[in-house]
């Protein structure tokens, strides 16, 4: 059967995300490096989504392809649901903008002659012409907004698009009633340049949230998606996470995390669990224990007999927390959408009071109408609609090229509130990775560095990986090395110069440690520790500038917690649970403070949730990056106040272009009430509020300095 | 003024045909990758032949 399916269909394609390109440069090196080699087709990068699309042979499957991009450099996931490409929200506006933009120009040129003067049969031409070209472009760009009034409607409700919606209707219908009756004036050319500011307001909104998605999706998929199963009969296969199923048995090599939960059957090994509980310290485990989905297996390869996977782990249980608390955020209502409540019921009802209010002073159903709206076009939510999200695109814009990804708008509005932090402890204020003591690498002689760069290279133990991406960053590069050899849980060795070198796990040694050795004399020890990051106590010092109260809440022993504590001068709860986090947070917030969590691992998850605002680091775990609503790339922490300091000067300039838009209504009502505006008036200074609002919002480009 | 009879279709003609090149271009997946399309122009491919 699968000989068939094989030559109907020689090639398939696979989707990759590849976090870490970013220029020209890598395009280029990932597209020439995979041409040619046996089994590929083609491949295409896509920059913006952080992907790249292979064509290739039946025979390859999605772990050949994260090897071959690993030697040219590059590390890759296989995308989870295959051509998953996450679908754009900015997409399906883009073409209404362009009709209403498009259409917009060419009947405002058309109304400038009339404007200019012309007089009969012309004017009615360029009316009836700017009627053909205004009544399917307004039908057209208009749906996305009919749409969202209907529905709001439909349920009783009113929200910024019934105005939007009336106002456009109610226009074009006079307008091509004046035109059919051979009027004066016709709208065509307002009603249009109210839906090309309205979008643009929209796309942008969505543009934020794609790019932000894009960014976030490109860091997931760095959890274990799968594991190598050992059959009956001794035969390896590779099978995804989804396809385990509770009694078979895994091998999990060194380096590799636990896709499921299980016990072990064999071997011998660390586990490091800092990611499910905080603890920092690894913990051993051999035959008959329990080990858990998440955790990185750090020494040797063990087999594992598959206790429970997927939903029925004990990640479910935190998922349960999560999900509940994520329904507690959902319920914070929106600045904008805030406004809207109070706006749109207002607006009409001025509306109908102007119509009414003209009619019973005796004008005709004509001027009434005319005036009534004005009062909807001028008062239409434009300046308003574009306050939030104009401010919001462009502070996200700054912050992204600062290395900092704001997943959901409405973070900045709660972010800027905050005025209490709890920060977890391992992979938050310390960087959640074992790290080479900076001493000890000066103190190398240059061969020795050499050499263990060599021998770190040759093995993917987190520790050598470690070691080898210390040394290359001060400059070292790798010596020649001959029979090189790992052994599992006992190092690295080889031969240089006819000497025997190792980098060996070292015997007795208090703490993470590695040894390394020259011949027979020559030997260092490289102690290893998870260090604070960089910037620590300058990004505390400026967290509290700003007025916020913080402490330390860790899952981890409090020895280690107490060693943090002191070193950053914070207070700190030690042994804390997913729940305890969750429950502490509730006490701050029913005591009335707005708390801002940091945290990356998977028992931070129910406390991200919870929390008023959140930010994890880019090394957190999926759950974690799927619950923060910020997260910042780089190693150093003064990303931290770098986007409260953001955030709060966002919420500055939205409540300034709130300002601007009431102020400029409260001006121009009265005036357009009274009747002395017309339509087409009130739509210039409509654009020139609108104008104003995103030249406000433009002073955010340095935000996040 | 006879000649806005033969203006005003040609005008209109070519600001649909300008329309219709942009929904083309929408379709055709020029828009999927504009970090990727800035930063191909870059790259220096001229040993490739």
């Amino acid at each position: 059967m699968n000989e068939v399916s094989l030559r109907q269909q020689p090639t398939v394609s696979s989707v990759l995300a590849v976090p870490g390109m970013h220029c020209a440069g890598c395009i280029s090196r990932i597209e020439r490096g995979l041409a040619g080699r046996p089994g590929i087709v083609s491949s295409r990068v896509n920059l913006s989504a952080r992907q790249v699309t292979i064509e290739h042979d039946r025979s390859l499957d999605a772990r050949d392809l994260v090897a071959e991009l690993e030697r040219i450099g590059f590390e890759a996931e296989p995308r989870k649901g295959a051509l998953a490409a996450s679908p754009s929200q900015v997409r399906p506006l883009l073409a209404p903008l362009a009709v209403a933009a498009f259409a917009a120009m060419n009947v405002m040129l058309l109304s400038v002659s009339v404007w200019s003067g012309a007089e009969g049969s012309t004017r009615a031409l360029f009316h009836w012409v700017s009627a053909l070209i205004g009544v399917p472009a307004i039908a057209y760009a208009g749906m996305p907004f009919f749409r969202s009034a209907w529905r709001a409607l439909r349920k009783r409700r009113t929200n910024m698009d019934v105005p939007i919606s009336i106002g456009v209707v109610v226009a074009t219908a006079l307008s091509l009633y004046e035109v059919a009756t051979g009027g004066h004036d016709a709208w065509f050319d307002g009603a249009l340049m109210l839906l090309t500011f309205l979008l643009a307001g929209r796309a942008l909104d969505a543009m934020m949230r794609d790019r932000a998605r894009s960014g976030v999706d490109a860091l997931l998929g760095h959890a274990a998606q799968g594991a190598t199963v050992v059959g009956p009969d001794g035969t390896l296969a590779w099978k995804a996470a989804d396809a385990l199923a509770p009694g078979m048995v895994i091998r999990v090599a060194a380096g590799e995390r636990l896709a499921a939960d299980g016990e072990i059957l064999a071997g011998h090994s660390r586990f490091d669990q800092s990611l499910l509980t905080g603890e920092s310290a690894p913990v051993p485990g051999s035959a008959g224990d329990e080990v858990l989905a998440g955790t990185l297996n750090l020494d040797a390869p063990v087999d594992v007999r598959v206790a429970a996977t997927g939903a029925d782990t004990k990640l479910a249980e935190i998922a349960r927390l999560m999900e509940a608390a994520a329904q507690d955020r959902s319920k914070y209502v929106r600045l904008a959408d805030r406004a809207a409540r109070l706006y749109a019921p207002a607006v009409h009802t001025l509306a109908a009071l102007t119509f009414a209010g003209w009619m019973l002073a005796g004008a005709g159903w004509h001027q009434s109408l005319v005036v009534a709206i004005s009062v909807l076009i001028i008062t239409c939510p434009c300046a308003l609609g574009l306050a939030v999200p104009v401010a919001q695109v462009v502070a996200s814009g700054a912050l992204m090229r600062a290395g900092i990804m704001v997943k959901d708008g409405t973070a900045f509005e709660r972010l800027a509130r905050a005025d209490r932090a709890l920060l977890d402890k391992t992979g938050t204020l310390t960087l959640g990775r074992p790290v080479p003591d900076p001493q000890v690498l000066d103190g190398l002689p240059p061969d020795a560095a050499k050499v263990a760069l060599a021998l770190a290279s040759h093995s993917r133990h987190p520790l050598s990986r470690a070691l080898a991406a210390a040394l290359a960053a001060r400059g070292h590069a790798a010596t020649r090395l001959e029979d090189v050899a790992e052994r599992p849980g006992e190092g690295v060795f080889a031969r240089w110069n006819g000497r025997e070198v190792a980098l060996r796990r070292p015997e007795g040694a208090k703490g993470t440690a590695v040894r390394l050795t020259i011949g027979d004399d020559a030997r260092w020890q490289i102690p290893f520790a998870d260090r604070l990051r960089p910037d620590c106590h300058a990004a505390l010092a400026q967290l509290r500038d700003l007025g916020i109260d913080l402490s330390i809440v860790s899952g981890d022993h409090a020895r280690a917690v107490a060693e943090v504590a002191r070193a950053t001068g914070l207070l700190a709860q030690a042994d804390a649970r997913p729940e305890d986090k969750q429950d502490l947070i509730a006490r701050l917030q029913a005591a009335g403070r707005h708390v801002l969590m940091v945290g990356d691992g998977l028992n931070d998850g129910p406390a991200l949730a919870k929390a008023d605002a959140s930010i994890a680091p880019g090394s957190a775990s999926e759950v974690g990056l799927q619950a923060a609503d910020l997260v910042f790339v780089q190693d150093s922490l003064l990303a931290l106040p770098r986007a409260v300091r953001a955030a709060r000067s966002t919420m500055r300039v939205v409540r300034q272009n709130f300002a601007l838009a009431i102020g400029y209504n409260v001006l121009a009502v009265p005036l357009a009430i009274a009747g002395y505006v017309n339509p087409m008036i009130a739509a210039l200074a409509m654009s020139l509020s609108s104008l104003i609002v995103v030249g406000n919002s433009l002073r955010l480009t340095r935000a996040a300095r | 003024m006879s000649v806005l009879g033969l203006l005003l279709p040609v005008a209109l003609l070519l600001g649909l045909g300008g329309l219709a090149a942009f929904f083309w271009a929408l379709r055709n997946g020029q828009f999927d990758d504009p970090d990727g399309d800035a930063a191909r122009i870059l790259i220096d491919d001229e040993d490739d032949e």
